[in-house]
């Protein structure tokens, strides 16, 4: 089956942009693509992976168009995706504050903020689509912050000048998740959509090189199923907990992006991750996740360090003049609001050089002293009242009278499986949406932009480009009698067999953690040659003892948390390496993808336009053999290619 | 600090489960409840013993995956907390925790703690929703809201759909979970053309469920993690009673 895959896919990448001027390419495509008759709508099954925002929008929109819907989630409700964690914001070109936004605006600090490494046309389509979105969710019930006017507030986040977020307390993917979560509920009160929560994915099934459905397994009896339909999409989030710690859910995975990845779908640029400057950092050996400070705060609160390295004096007693706001310092028009990256890689410069405070000295301090004495207690509770709770439950300190310690951790990925302008992979009729793609963001994703992006792909990309793919399919009958499905599900039985037999000595997490060590020391905030070739090692290392050494308990035939686990982390010990190849390759600075080697004299990441103005697109050739790199070229019409600048 | 755990354990739907009796040694205050039952959990999969199982997934308290009796008490000692924001500086050095899972007829037990909560989502599908389909919503500042609608509509929309308050109450009534969603949306304009046919597709759902009915002892918004009021469940009887008389007319 790879063979037949890799003759089709082994060219050029098909970007599919349509022509004809930036303002012009969506709308004019949407009229060009065919459509799928009313009546005929019903004919066809869609199979949707995930109920994020990316998966509930895309389910909910396609079952209200008349398409069968079948939609799978790990947890036990569509409402418990991983989005609803999302805390600060959802961007919009509203312009609602008359301070200058428009779609242009969003899609230049978009393209800007990634540092020049997303697809124009994409990324304008994002912006242009963002303003539909918040009509959408304010429709659907969604209770967005508003003014005593009773219009709607927006505040402001990294990389912007404008104040163009729409939030809703520290909750807005909570609300804007409920809202897609009871679109998509409606659908199945109303039988268009079939619901199958506490499955995971486990395998595509590629017939005659389509997407022609799933094997899943059923977490509470243990059964391999087979589902069939006419496309598939993915939406399945992001892979940051490969690296263990992350502000990702426990349970968030690569898996299904991975078996796609080994089925012949284009992993693209795996090596941009994004690191989140405000988080709480690490307090323990124990520790099982990190928790994040929304962005959001930098808006009001100050970050800084001692002057002095080695400070053990506590912040109230370091007078002003011996601190340094070290961002307002460098970057005076964007002060703490400079975009992820920058942040973070200049709160890790300040703690390495025996600046950190706490008694582990591993944070920086975000203060919001100067904001209370402004604006009053009662406005900060207001603003950040539920981030300040959760700051005091987890460090047992009142950030009311003492600043945050904050530090780095990883957060977001932007690299997934590449897709077309119509979010398709290099598996014809296999889709991927959300976090999974690699679409938007670049090398770097600006605040409050996934949500935006999950929501754009889901309500309103999807059922139109989808419909393209679909009025072109044959309409062979293929379901799960197909030989394709009875060998896919082989496979899946034959790898959950091999781990519940291996029965080492090693604990899945403790395996895990292994990993995430890798790859935070050696494919984190700054990367080096020597030191991702040593991290491409010491990954198949762990990766070997994993297949001889892990103890995984129990049975199939039931609720098995561990199997779970050890699924996923078998496919996080692959894709760890292929980020650190991605990373090796990678002769440059850009956006989350630091190379100590390529830098600026004032250590700001240093692209290399020339070589480097490509997205990576990786192809498996196999469990013994190296991937094969494909390049699409950038190419960039609108927008000038300049060093990015906060100053 | 070092602590004496009974934990429910229970092979599956099926099967009767029975307390089960663990020590967790040297455990940081700063550890999360559920940090504590991964150290635990790690050591018991070391001895060749099966783990326990629980759900959980964002450990922030937004999810509402997670979900334990701690103590006699849903979410454990800490008010206004979910199981996953509780940390062990909670509890003192040599205390025995009762871990129990959820116990409502409505929520059978899948194994250890993990119940079947999916009663909740069949109620959500009857009429938690707002019918507007996709593209044509109208711009979103064309109706403004008062800020005290949007608020008192938020209070009631954060609920995380633990099940908290079924298990806090002695007849399992779901009644807070069903009032915030239905306050949520009736409290705001582009939820009213749909409020009577809402609450009474939500409330006979519920009753389908098999969920206990509702004598007011409000231990459900005592327990909530979030903190869901308790006039949610006035606006609720309020919709119920407008459209009982509007459909009887
Ligand atoms: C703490 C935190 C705060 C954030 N705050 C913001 C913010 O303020 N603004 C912003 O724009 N972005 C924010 N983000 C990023 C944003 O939340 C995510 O990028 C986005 O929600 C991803 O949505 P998604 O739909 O792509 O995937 P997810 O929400 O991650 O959903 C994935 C879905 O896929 C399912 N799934 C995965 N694998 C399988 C499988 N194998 N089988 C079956 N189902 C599967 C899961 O069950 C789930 O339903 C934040 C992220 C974090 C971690
Ligand atoms: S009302 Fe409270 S206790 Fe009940 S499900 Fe919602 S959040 Fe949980
Ligand atoms: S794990 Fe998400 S609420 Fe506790």
């Amino acid at each position: 089956m790879l063979n037949e895959v890799k003759s089709r896919s082994a060219g050029k990448l098909e970007s599919k942009v349509p022509t004809g001027k930036l303002e012009e390419k969506w709308t004019n495509h949407k009229f060009k693509l065919k459509l799928v008759n009313p009546a005929n709508k019903r004919k066809y099954n869609i199979i949707v992976i995930g109920t994020g925002l990316a998966g509930a929008s895309a389910a909910a929109s396609l079952a209200e168009l008349g398409y069968n819907v079948k939609a799978f989630c790990f947890q036990d409700s569509a409402r418990r995706a991983h989005s609803i964690a999302a805390q600060g914001g959802i961007n919009a070109a509203k312009n609602y504050q008359n301070d200058g936004d428009s779609v242009f605006r969003l899609f230049y600090d978009t393209i800007k903020g990634g540092d020049y490494r997303s697809r124009e046309a994409n990324v304008y389509r994002l912006a242009e689509l963002s303003v539909n979105i918040i009509d959408q969710c304010v429709a659907q019930g969604v209770p967005f912050a508003r003014e005593y006017g009773g219009l709607l507030d927006n505040r402001s986040f990294g990389g912007a000048q404008v104040s163009r977020t729409f939030y809703a307390r520290g909750q807005t993917g909570q609300q804007l998740l409920l809202g897609a979560y009871s679109a998509l509920m409606r659908q199945v009160g109303l039988r268009k959509v079939e619901m199958f929560p506490r499955h995971e994915m486990l395998d595509v099934v590629v017939v005659d090189g389509k997407a022609r459905g799933i094997i899943a397994r059923n977490m509470i009896t243990g059964e391999i199923e087979s589902h069939s339909g006419d496309a598939v999409l993915l939406c399945t989030g992001g892979y940051g907990n490969a690296y263990f710690l992350s502000t990702n859910a426990k349970g968030s995975n690569v898996t299904a992006a991975w078996r796609a990845y080994k089925k012949g779908a284009f992993f693209a640029n795996p090596c941009f991750t994004q690191i989140h400057p405000t988080c709480i950092p690490v307090t323990g050996h124990y520790q099982s996740k990190l928790t994040l400070m929304s962005e959001s705060l930098r808006n009001d609160g100050r970050v800084w360090v001692p002057k002095k390295p080695d400070d053990k004096r506590k912040p109230d007693q370091i007078p002003e003049d011996e601190r340094d706001y070290f961002l307002e310092r460098k970057y005076p028009s964007f002060g703490n609001l400079v975009p992820r990256d920058v942040a973070s890689r200049n709160a890790k410069e300040q703690v390495d050089s025996g600046k950190g405070v706490g008694e582990r000295m591993n944070a920086v301090y975000l203060d919001f002293a100067d904001a209370i004495n402004r604006l009053g207690a009662d406005n900060i509770k207001e603003k950040y009242g539920n981030l300040f709770d959760m700051y005091k439950r987890i460090t047992d300190e009142d950030p009311y009278k003492v600043p945050m310690r904050i530090y780095p951790a990883v957060h977001y990925t932007m690299g997934g499986l590449w897709v077309d302008y119509n979010l398709m992979t290099t598996i014809p009729g296999l889709y991927a949406l959300g976090e999974c793609n690699f679409s938007d963001h670049g090398a770097n994703r600006l605040g409050a932009s996934a949500l935006m992006q999950g929501l754009a792909d889901g309500y309103f990309v999807i059922p139109y480009t989808l419909s393209g793919y679909l009025a072109d399919l044959k309409r062979d009958k293929v379901d799960e009698n197909h030989p394709a499905f009875k060998e896919a599900a082989n496979a899946v039985n034959d790898s959950v067999k091999n781990l519940l037999s291996i029965n080492g000595k090693k604990t899945v997490d403790e395996l895990h953690r292994e990993l995430g060590q890798v790859m935070w020391d050696n494919v984190g905030m700054a990367r080096n040659e020597k030191g991702l070739k040593e991290a491409i090692s010491k990954i198949k290392e762990i990766r070997e003892d994993f297949w001889k050494n892990v103890k995984v308990l129990g049975e199939n035939e039931e609720l098995n948390q561990s199997l779970e686990k050890a699924g996923r982390v078998a496919d996080f010990l692959e894709l760890g390496e292929l980020i650190a190849r991605d990373a090796l390759h990678r002769n440059e600075s850009c956006g989350g993808h630091f190379r100590e080697e390529y830098q600026t004299e004032e250590n700001e990441a240093k692209r290399d336009d020339e070589n480097f103005a490509y997205a990576a697109a990786w192809e498996f050739n196999g469990d013994n053999a190296e991937p094969e790199m494909h390049k699409e070229e950038l190419v960039f019409e609108n927008v000038q290619l300049t060093q990015r600048s906060y100053k | 600090m070092n602590l004496h755990l009974k934990v429910w354990r229970q092979k599956n739907k099926e099967s009767k489960g029975k307390f089960v009796e663990y020590e967790a040694k040297e455990i940081s205050p700063d550890t999360s409840f559920l940090e504590m039952l991964d150290v635990v959990n790690e050591e018991l999969i070391k001895k060749g013993e099966e783990p326990i199982a629980f759900d959980h997934d964002c450990r922030e308290g937004i999810c509402g995956s997670c979900g334990m009796y701690i103590n006699g008490r849903a979410h454990g000692p800490q008010t206004g907390a979910a199981t996953c924001q509780l940390h062990m500086r909670s509890f003192k050095d040599g205390d025995s925790i009762v871990i129990e899972p959820w116990r409502a007829k409505a929520f059978p037990v899948i194994k250890d703690l993990v119940v079947d909560r999916s009663a909740f989502d069949r109620i959500m599908a009857a009429g938690g929703f707002i019918s507007v389909n996709t593209g044509g919503a109208p711009d979103a500042n064309a109706i403004p809201i008062p800020k005290v609608e949007q608020e008192s509509a938020f209070d009631a929309a954060a609920c995380i759909g633990c099940g908290a308050c079924v298990a806090a109450c002695k007849n399992a009534s779901a009644i807070l979970f069903v009032s915030a969603k239905v306050a949520h949306l009736a409290r705001l304009p582009q939820g009213k053309p749909e409020r009577e046919k809402r609450v009474m597709a939500m409330v006979a759902q519920m009753e389908d469920e098999g969920f206990g009915s509702c004598t007011n002892t409000e231990a459900c918004s005592a327990e909530c993690p979030k903190e869901i009021p308790m006039d949610v469940i006035a606006t609720l009887r309020r919709e119920y009673l407008v459209a009982g008389l509007k459909s009887s007319k």
